[in-house]
């Protein structure tokens, strides 16, 4: 059984359209500095970079590498500094401020690979770490490909490629 | 009863005899929490998944809700809950270890107010004595399943929100001491297309609006009636919004005072949680921690409590849907006057 509701004032309906409502609700955004988290982005991956130059230098220096050895030792090193502040819980927390400057770097991939693991690891080995530990890394690495393959074939084309 | 086109009039006063809050750690360092039955000090609660800690929190917010009920487990007739988990998991897992005969609602954030009105509809129509209205969400459950891995690298937007981690639970009872669910209003779909996922709150605004509105106009009260009203989790975006879409409407709110549970439970501007809070545990444990102790302690006479729901899933929102949004109000007083 309804009853009638008594008296009081009857508020009108809403009378913003879905576009309206969504122009005024931008203006009601709280707006991202563009030019801070440039910045920002900018001083983070620089020290990224200079502590792979760092790196480099004690491979060639103390362990008697030449510079193209000592390459792919320094990427590994990133990661592994990459995985241990992600299984530290620390990764994210840099990144909310560094935002481009920590997703960029290697350091970035690593973190995205490793915490997809630590996080599925809950659903076992196969399915939960293997399944899911590309989940986000995938993308790069197919669209990685699909690029190198364009540049790849312009290459061809302009003769410039494949010494 | 039904009152106007969209409220329950609860004839028969049922009282929330008894209510608990858990909450994580976040919470913990928030301004409210004294208010909180139990505050664990790390994330995972010493579970081996984030989802056995979400089921967790709600199997001892139910437990200590029972306790301070003073009744013993038996006396529950039905238990009414829901989460945010795929199949609401955590509600019907934490079901299995009460053993109470379930009913399994999912509401998203609005689920707090929607079980509370639920349970004191049964109650009030004298299906039941005793029901229990529950409610979780974690931060790291919501965060892998609706975001990235918990520990993934990724900057949130200001408009982004941060999920409560917590869980609220109540007993609704026929007679017995404790506030009073005087009436709810159920709310509809409200989508204004809104499609950001990371700005819940601007997209969950008008469906607080809607709600309140018919609130006002099926039950003939005003807001001046209330010493509070808050939206669930509209939080730094969402509840301007809101304030000013009111506004727009002229519905006198400053008769009142206007709160939202995602400003309440942190401290946002010390505590590193963008907007501020969200999920369902977030008007839970505010409502059934903070709310109800102010109630009880005289500084409340009559709130409103409008718990609001952005019903997206993670398929949705990537296939480019908008998120459809819901709100419930449920009016809750210190019940010593009619």
């Amino acid at each position: 059984m309804a009853t009638k509701s008594k008296g009081g004032q009857r508020y009108k309906k809403m009378s913003m359209s879905p576009k309206e409502y969504q122009s005024f609700a931008k203006t009601m955004e709280p707006q991202r500095s563009v030019f801070a988290n440039c910045i920002k982005a900018f001083l983070f991956g620089g020290v990224v970079c200079v502590i792979g130059q760092v790196i480099t230098e004690l491979y060639v220096h103390l362990m008697g590498m030449t510079r193209e050895d000592a390459g792919d030792p320094t990427v590994a090193t990133l990661i592994l500094i990459s995985v241990i502040l992600t299984s530290l819980g620390v990764y994210d927390k840099i990144a909310q401020w560094a935002g481009a400057g920590s997703a960029v770097p290697v350091t970035g991939f690593a973190n995205s690979m490793c915490s997809a693991a630590l996080e599925h690891r809950s659903e076992g080995l196969v399915l939960g770490v293997g399944g899911n530990m590309f989940k986000l890394a995938g993308s790069v690495i197919v669209f990685g490909t699909v690029a190198a393959f364009f540049v790849g074939i312009i290459h061809l084309i302009l003769g410039t490629g494949g010494q | 009863m039904l009152r106007g086109k969209q409220s329950w009039w609860f004839e028969n006063r049922p009282v929330i005899v008894g209510a608990a809050t858990v909450v994580g750690p976040d919470e913990g360092e928030g301004p409210l929490a004294a208010d909180f039955d139990l505050v664990h000090p790390e994330l995972d609660m010493q579970q081996k998944s984030w989802e056995k800690a979400e089921r967790l929190l709600l199997e001892q917010a139910s437990e200590f809700a029972i306790q301070n009920a003073r009744i013993e487990r038996d006396q529950l007739q039905f238990y009414i809950g829901g989460d945010l988990m795929n199949q609401i998991i955590s509600n019907s897992f934490a079901a299995r270890s009460l053993g109470v005969p379930y009913l399994g609602v999912f509401g998203a954030c609005s689920t707090s107010m929607e079980t509370l009105a639920l349970a004191s509809q049964l109650v009030d129509s004298g299906a039941a004595d005793h029901v229990l209205a529950g409610t979780c969400s974690h931060n790291c459950t919501a965060e892998k399943q609706f975001r990235y891995p918990t520990e993934y690298g990724s900057q949130k937007p200001p408009t982004a929100q941060y999920t409560v981690t917590g869980a609220g639970a109540a007993v609704i009872a026929a007679s017995g001491d404790g506030p009073v669910v005087e009436c709810a209003t159920i709310g509809k779909i409200v989508d204004l297309g809104i499609k950001d996922p990371f700005n819940m709150g601007a997209a969950m605004a008008p469906a607080a609006v809607d709600t309140i509105q018919a609130h006002f106009n099926d039950t003939g009260r005003k807001p001046g009636d209330y010493d509070l009203i808050v939206t669930g989790d509209l939080a730094g975006v969402g509840h301007p919004i809101a304030n000013e879409l009111l506004l727009q409407n002229g519905v006198p709110m400053k008769d009142t005072v206007f709160g939202d549970c995602g400003l309440m439970v942190f401290d946002v501007n010390k505590q590193k949680v963008q907007a501020g809070g969200s999920g369902c545990g977030c008007s839970a444990v505010v409502t059934y921690g903070h709310l109800l102790k102010r109630i009880k302690q005289g500084e409340l006479g009559r709130i409103l409590v409008v718990a609001t729901g952005a019903l997206l899933s993670p398929l949705s929102f990537q296939q480019g849907e908008s998120i459809p949004c819901i709100a419930h109000a449920v009016a809750i007083s210190a019940g010593k006057e009619k």
